[in-house]
């Protein structure tokens, strides 16, 4: 048996052989470009594994407050939300000198932003919404209502993500909302993430729950 | 070197660097792991080696930071306080960290990682002429999926036993799912009163994984409780897999003859813990 660091170099270049040929056996990588379209969206199901390149923008508790109370017209925010993701992530973030430097940008629990998700979704043209532990009921019916997608990326990965963030493009909200809960443009490259809820009203972290708990029942039946 | 310094390095050390005990358990539930579970595991590995060259801390939220503290009989606790905080203060700016104190009244981040109560210490005397300090960076993620439970708890059919503690525990896994980024490290404590046994729970996330329970009851609990948080299914990041917990802990306290309190402390696999050990 190899050792564990060999180990998983080899799966890593497996999965690197997966993307550039896709045709293997295997379910390949997709590779999606931002910004994406209503058929883009209907071609994602769970379970799909995606390397996402393009502009997104950060959204966590005070943004998602915000947007929710404000109802924006489109014109007021300085980035273009249409076809986009919006990534729950309060990234560390280094000013270095007029240039924001990026140091880890990990996804937060998307729980937390359950109750206004909804409208975000249907108001503001949304694509994709990203993070982490997956969403409830009234976000899964808005991601169908509306095609949208929910990508799960990899929590607590945050240097290893930070890397596919190719630049910090700008920030709205940065001195009212601080860093942590700005919204931030990010350019990324080859971003990994795996659909767990999608434009069908399948839930990858339904499915999980209602496995796990029929385990629970017999563990604590 | 001051030790100003040293607690400086202390937080980078913690914020940027998995330690190999956790690693090492990441590693052995990687081998055991089906593709996807593995595959996920893969790049959390890559992140720890990222982090771990790059001194780049291994997650966005560097948490609330936990300190305890054993103090030697002739350092004072007011000045040691005074130290952490001021070398808050400038790691929060070298490592960096992230800012997360929030004034709960206006609303406003100080943007250093100081404030009421921020960071948490505790302090506790030792006759030993060296001060040990051991830092956790405690993220929110896993902070909030923690739970306590005030046995007996009708709807688990949890009793004042070790079985209802077993029972507390799978609980407060399943219902943080992957909300809290698995495989889970959990620190249990029992006791009297719900403040002593939140402490000791999160006290026990400091202990090795490697660590064997010195009593023996509380050794076979610890391994009934992850051996049955690991048949529940959920996996590393809540995808489904073989691997939920890859530690639990259990400590406890005396109790009330009224009360039976079980807090579950749950820990992300980003379980950021160092020690620094100061000879005075």
């Amino acid at each position: 048996m190899l050792l564990g660091r060999q180990k998983i170099e080899a799966d890593m270049a497996h999965l690197k052989s997966k993307i550039q040929n896709p045709k293997s056996k295997k379910k390949a990588v997709k590779r999606i470009n931002l910004p994406l379209t209503r058929e883009d969206v209907l071609s994602l199901h769970i379970g799909d594994m995606v390397l996402i390149t393009g502009k997104i923008v950060t959204g966590r508790d005070k943004i998602h407050e915000f947007l929710c109370k404000e109802r924006l017209s489109g014109a007021r925010i300085p980035f273009n939300l249409e076809g986009t993701i919006l990534y729950h992530c309060g990234p560390i973030i280094k000013k270095a000198g007029k240039d924001f430097e990026i140091i880890a940008a990990g996804p937060t629990t998307s729980m937390r932003v359950e109750m206004y998700e909804h409208r975000v979704i249907a108001d503001y043209g949304l694509r994709g919404v990203m993070g982490k532990g997956g969403m409830g009921r009234q976000t899964l019916e808005a991601l169908k209502k509306n095609r949208c997608v929910y990508f799960h990326t990899i929590g607590g990965a945050a240097a290893h993500l930070a890397e596919r963030v190719k630049r910090v493009i700008d920030v709205w909200k940065l001195r009212e909302f601080g860093s942590t809960d700005a919204m931030w443009l990010f350019e990324v490259r080859d971003f990994p993430a795996i659909v767990t809820m999608d434009a069908y009203g399948q839930s990858l972290h339904e499915i999980v729950e209602r496995k796990t708990g029929r385990e629970f029942k017999k563990l604590t039946g | 070197m001051k030790l100003r310094d040293a607690l400086v390095d202390l937080y980078r050390k913690a914020a940027t660097s998995l330690p190999a005990d956790v690693e090492a358990a990441l590693i052995s539930a990687y081998k055991k792991e089906s593709p996807v579970a593995g595959s996920i595991l893969s790049v959390l590995l890559e992140n720890v080696r990222i982090a771990r060259k790059t001194e780049r801390p291994l997650c966005q939220d560097t948490g609330v930071p936990v300190f305890f503290i054993k103090v030697p009989v002739s350092v004072s606790q007011r000045d040691l306080r005074n130290t952490i905080i001021e070398a808050t203060r400038i790691a929060t700016r070298e490592v960096p960290l992230r800012a997360n104190a929030v004034d709960v009244i206006t609303e406003k981040n100080s943007g250093d990682n100081t404030g009421i109560g921020f960071p948490i210490m505790y302090f506790e005397e030792t006759g030993r002429g060296r001060l040990i300090v051991d830092l956790m960076l405690k993220g929110a993620g896993s902070e909030n999926v923690s739970r306590l439970y005030s046995l007996p708890h009708v709807e688990l059919k949890a009793e004042r036993n070790f079985e209802g503690v077993r029972r507390c525990v799978l609980d407060a896994v399943y219902k943080a799912q992957g909300k809290g980024c698995p495989p889970y490290i959990i620190g249990v404590g029992v006791g009297a009163a719900k403040d002593q046994v939140s402490r000791l729970s999160k006290e026990q996330l400091l202990r090795s994984l490697q660590d064997e329970n010195k009593n023996g009851v509380l050794a076979k609990l610890e391994k009934k409780i992850m051996h049955d948080c690991n048949r529940l299914g959920i996996g590393p990041l809540g995808l489904s897999g073989k691997t939920t917990a890859i530690g639990v802990k259990v400590g406890v306290n005396h109790r009330h003859p009224a009360s039976y309190f079980v807090d579950v402390s749950i820990c992300c696999w980003a379980d950021r813990r160092s020690r620094l050990i100061w000879h005075i």
